[in-house]
């Protein structure tokens, strides 16, 4: 197999797989004579994305929304604990523990404590997705300032530089690939937050709607819910791996330029 | 000649007072425009000494003086390379160059009303170690001696009085590091900085030092000083004179004696103990 077929068929291969489980399912769904409410063919979800596309739309934007607005919270709130237990051994250790303990903490038992606080529905879906999101930014960006060269430091310092010179000139340019990888896991993050809110006290966005949707029995509904809801999950991940990739190429070093031989 | 660098009976101890002694009872002078090298086993606090001079560490006994004054803190007449060339992977060669433009004043403050200078500057520089065509790649695109080559660019794009050396060419192969000496050399000759190599190559410190300070073990100090007078530039030629090859072995026997000794006094605290 010559290069070009090779790329041609990376390019095709998750297009292969996702349609080989459809067919798959359809075949099983068929054959073995399984009812909708117990597992719905792609066909019967297809047919329900169709006829509830405008209620589908209008709650699947309500929770795109939620997450963005949460995501964007996390990035800012996860960048500045970043930089401030990145840079400072003391408040490192200190937070350390608490930091791990709420990691631990399951999101879902958060929630009935921030509907006492929030009340039912947006602010709730938003402080969820937050909750989710900031954590694996904040470590990464942390990790990224930690690992500055000692001898960069000590020529920088030498020549007088500020914390504030090192964080600016060296620190956060450093960060940025680790920051870049943490979003794309953060914004799945942000999403699974939102639609757990939603599911638990919300009336609107994708959580809600499949929570109906359970209650009367219109499975394939609920599956075309938790299809939409992975498409969300798909298409933000590739656009922060775009942003990523075109950010900080030096990281990856593009295969494609020549390194430079000679003493 | 005047006295531009000296160490009166410096001691520096890591971790408090109980800590380890890392250099005890050291004292140097070197003069201006003199080019310096600091041998001796390893361990010998080679890199405390470096890190007192430019006042990155405070002295923990004795004094160190730059340019007759009492050093204190961080200072700012001094450029410093390692043997990991630490360029920052995401600019290209030319602005890593300027990076210390950016800090150290009065640079700092003239930099962007001066941009076509400076810039001009640091290509010249760049075109001394033979990189001019390379400005716009980034340093992984490099080999390693090309990126040396740059970390040196950078620690003279300020035109500091004093260069301070940590093995920087520890980590090539040896034919490059012996052409790097040659460029380094070029480079000394032309602005006559007063520099301060620290290396554990005995010819690199013969072939380009003009005085050769050994050092013992741990607690370091200095325990010879050799004076190189050959004459320059130097040439890899230079590396087979009687002369070059009677202070390069003074040195290794030198050297041979301290581990020796260290090793039957380690013998002696086992017996003790």
């Amino acid at each position: 197999m010559n290069a070009s077929s090779q790329r041609r068929l990376e390019l095709v291969m998750p297009w292969l797989v996702i349609a080989g489980i459809l067919i798959v399912w359809q075949l099983a769904v068929m054959l073995f004579g399984i009812r909708p409410f117990v597992l719905p063919s792609p066909v019967a979800i297809f047919g329900a994305l169709i006829q509830y596309h405008d209620p589908i739309l209008q709650h699947a934007s309500f929770t795109l929304m939620n997450t963005m607005i949460g995501f964007a919270c996390g990035i800012l709130f996860g960048v500045t604990l970043g930089v401030v237990i990145g840079s400072s051994r003391l408040i490192y250790v200190g937070l350390y523990p608490v930091l791990i303990g709420f990691n631990s903490i399951p999101k879902v038992a958060v929630v009935p404590i921030l509907v006492l606080w929030l009340g039912i529905g947006q602010p709730t879906a938003i402080a969820t997705a937050f909750l989710l999101s900031f954590f694996p930014i904040a470590v990464n960006v942390a990790t990224g300032l930690a690992t500055v060269e000692p001898e960069l430091e000590d020529v920088l310092r030498s020549l007088g530089a500020t914390k504030r010179d090192l964080l600016f000139k060296v620190g956060l340019p450093r960060a940025m690939p680790y920051f870049f990888a943490s979003l794309k896991v953060s914004i799945t993050l942000a999403f699974i937050g939102a639609v757990i809110a939603e599911t638990i006290a919300s009336n609107d966005g994708i959580g809600y709607l499949m929570l109906q949707a359970s209650s009367q029995f219109r499975i394939p509904l609920m599956f075309a819910g938790v299809f939409v809801i992975a498409l969300m999950g798909i298409a933000t991940f590739l656009v922060f791996a775009y942003i990523e990739k075109r950010m900080t190429g030096w990281a990856t070093r593009g295969r494609n330029l020549q390194a430079a031989g000679g003493g | 000649m005047t006295e531009f660098v000296r160490l009166d009976d410096v001691a520096l101890r890591y971790g408090g007072p109980e800590g380890t002694l890392a250099l005890q009872g050291t004292s140097m002078s070197i003069e201006k425009g003199q080019f310096a090298a600091v041998v001796g086993p390893s361990g010998c606090g080679k890199s405390s000494l470096m890190k007192l001079v430019t006042g990155l560490n405070p002295v923990s006994e004795g004094s160190v003086s730059v340019a007759g004054e009492k050093v204190s803190g961080p200072l700012k007449i001094v450029g410093m390379a390692f043997q990991n060339p630490t360029l920052l992977p995401w600019r290209p060669l030319l602005s890593n160059v300027m990076l210390p433009l950016e800090i150290v004043e009065p640079h700092r403050g003239r930099l962007r009303s001066h941009i076509a200078e400076y810039t001009a500057r640091a290509r010249n520089l760049l075109r001394t170690v033979g990189l001019e065509d390379f400005e716009d790649k980034h340093p992984w695109m490099l080999s390693g001696g090309m990126q040396q080559r740059a970390n040196l660019c950078r620690s003279l794009i300020h035109e500091p009085e004093l260069l301070m050396l940590d093995e920087p060419f520890g980590a090539l192969d040896a034919f490059t590091r012996e052409e790097l000496w040659g460029v380094l050399q070029s480079i000394w000759m032309t602005r006559q900085f007063t520099t301060i190599l620290v290396t554990h190559d005995l010819r690199e410190a013969a072939y380009l030092a003009d005085v050769i300070f050994v050092m013992s073990a741990r607690p370091g100090k200095v325990i010879a000083t050799h004076k190189v007078d050959l004459p320059r530039p130097r040439t890899i030629e230079t590396t087979f004179d009687p002369k070059f090859i009677e202070i390069v072995h003074a040195i290794r026997n030198e050297i041979a004696q301290i581990r020796n000794e260290s090793k039957v006094q380690a013998e002696k605290n086992l017996k003790v103990a």
